[in-house]
């Protein structure tokens, strides 16, 4: 006959064997990187090394993405609001700024343009201050964070076309494009960013997110060149509400809404002049599908 | 004239027989497995499945004119049948489900059609749209298993989208345009089913042996019990959730 005593340390000890491993699939530590510390990273013929970019990434970086890479840095705290997002995680591996297909990991220079631009409205700062070499050194210490580099290639970056000339007809074929693929449901009609959906929105990680404002001056987070724009939508922004529209927007089509997307931004551009001049309206929700 | 008709009467016949032997070869091939059948119910007073507002996209309004749309976690069906349960084989190490038929997750009516889907690790299904307005398809699931999110539009007319999940997992799925639209992708490795309106279901193709048949309910989790299948035979394990 077993005492009361042996019983209850049989089960605490039982319990505490059990949910080891899962304490131990929580708490990583940097012990569970380091046999990613040889990842590299190849921007042009620049070769990044992870452990060269450890101690840039503890001086400058740790404070917001922490030490673990996992966005938890002690400063991480104050950012939690829809716009000023909190710092990414890299041990997801999730990326919004990237030239490959929605699901697929982002390619080196992908990492490397974001290092370089910053993030616009939030407290990303833009890191051209460092060099080529330093950069591609942290490009491969962040992917270090994520399993996911070891067994899998970046996607295949998307087919941009060359740029066409901005036409009235491209223009008006953008609107028609943005009223298809209704994209004010979540931006607005005028780009407000107050579409019906707009209010509900929620990232990955379940966090209030609010969708981009093209009229209140802010520049696209995954880069402002018209390129940049056409990029944002055919990939999607992963880990956030904003699909990927590469299945159902043609790379010429892509083209026409980049230049609508121009009117609606505050900043002057030959689009928002050329809209002015045609007087184009905003587009009615209510209109049957193809009668804008 | 007599000669054509014999010619095709030869012809029928040949057809026939060859395709009689195909089908009964399908049989021979598949006498070794057998199935596992049940019913799954729920114990006691169905929670009150709330209606949903739709007001945000007038589509959706109308689509449920006559028929509101209510939440679908939990399904009760005659009898106390519960549906949207998917039952599975716990650590499953056979050969790879071969279905013929791909698995569809539909965006009907701003809701998903059906609520719950699914599907063998590696089984390539589809997710298609009926729907005259836009949604994304927004799969949440965790990428330390080794299945990766993506969120893809499909606009009016759009293509189905054709995917298939690497690692065994509960995948919520979400559109965030519609934010009551919640589904889930079941991947589970080997045979399943997924109980229909009454709480039925059938896991074909099971090979002989000993198994632990695994419930799960999106609401009440998970149940198990032992079930022994006989080769050609069919073994019957109902399930039983208590409301909550």
């Amino acid at each position: 006959m077993r005492t009361r005593l042996q019983t209850w340390s049989l089960l605490v000890g039982a319990t505490a064997f059990l949910a080891l491993p899962l304490a131990s699939w929580a708490q990583l530590t940097e012990a569970d990187f380091a046999p990613r510390l040889s990842i590299e990273s190849h921007i042009g013929n620049v070769t990044g090394h992870a452990k060269d970019g450890k101690a840039d990434y503890r001086r400058y970086c740790v404070g917001c993405h922490g030490t673990l890479g996992d966005g938890n840095g002690e400063n991480a705290v104050w950012m939690q609001t829809p716009m000023y997002q909190q710092p990414r995680n890299f041990q997801l591996g999730i990326f919004k700024c990237r030239s490959t297909p929605t699901g697929t990991l982002p390619t080196d220079q992908d990492l490397f343009d974001s290092i370089t631009r910053g993030f616009d409205r939030s407290n990303m700062p833009i890191w051209n201050t460092f060099t080529k070499q330093q950069r591609a050194d942290l490009v491969a210490w962040v992917k270090h964070f994520s399993p996911r580099w070891v067994g899998e290639k970046p996607g295949e970056a998307i087919q941009i076309p060359p740029e066409p000339e901005v036409t009235a007809d491209r223009i008006k074929a953008g609107r028609d494009v943005f009223a298809r693929v209704q994209c004010w449901k979540c931006h607005g009609v005028v780009g407000q960013a107050n579409g019906p959906s707009a209010a509900t929105l929620t990232d990955d990680l379940g966090r209030q997110i609010a969708p981009f404002d093209f009229t209140d001056g802010s520049r696209p987070k995954c880069g402002d060149t018209d390129k940049d724009i056409y990029r944002i939508f055919m990939t999607g922004l992963d880990g956030t509400p904003m699909p990927s529209f590469a299945d159902n927007i043609k790379p010429d089509e892509a083209w026409d809404l980049v230049f609508y997307l121009r009117t609606l931004m505050s900043q002057k551009s030959k689009e928002k002049d050329m809209a002015k001049q045609l007087g184009l309206k905003p587009v009615d929700p209510n209109a049957p599908a193809g009668q804008q | 004239m007599k000669n054509r008709y014999s010619y095709a009467v030869v012809l029928s016949a040949v057809v026939l027989v060859c395709g009689l032997a195909l089908i009964s070869g399908r049989k021979v091939s598949a006498a070794g497995e057998g199935k596992i059948t049940g019913t799954v119910k729920l114990d006691g007073v169905a929670p009150h499945m709330k209606g949903i507002d739709m007001s945000k996209d007038p589509y959706c309004v109308k689509a449920h004119a006559t028929d509101p749309g209510h939440l679908e976690t939990v399904v009760v069906g005659a009898n106390g049948g519960l549906a949207n349960v998917v039952l599975y084989l716990e650590g499953y190490n056979g050969p790879a489900v071969t279905s013929t038929t791909v698995p569809v997750f539909d965006q009907k009516n701003c809701m998903y059609t059906p609520h719950v889907l699914a599907m063998d690790v590696g089984e390539t299904f589809k997710v298609t749209s009926s729907d005259q307005t836009t949604h994304n398809i927004h799969p949440l699931p965790n990428p330390m298993t080794g299945n990766i999110p993506w969120n893809q539009s499909q606009p009016p007319g759009a293509n189905p989208v054709e995917k298939s999940w690497k690692a065994v997992e509960k995948i919520p799925v979400q559109c965030n345009i519609h934010p009551w639209m919640h589904g889930w992708f079941i991947v589970v490795k080997g045979p399943y089913a997924t109980t229909d309106g009454n709480g039925n279901y059938t896991i074909n193709n099971v090979p002989p042996g000993n198994y632990t048949v695994t419930a799960w309910q999106e609401t009440y989790d998970v149940q198990s019990q032992k079930v022994t299948v006989a080769a050609g035979q069919s073994a019957k394990a109902d399930f039983t959730y208590k409301a909550k």
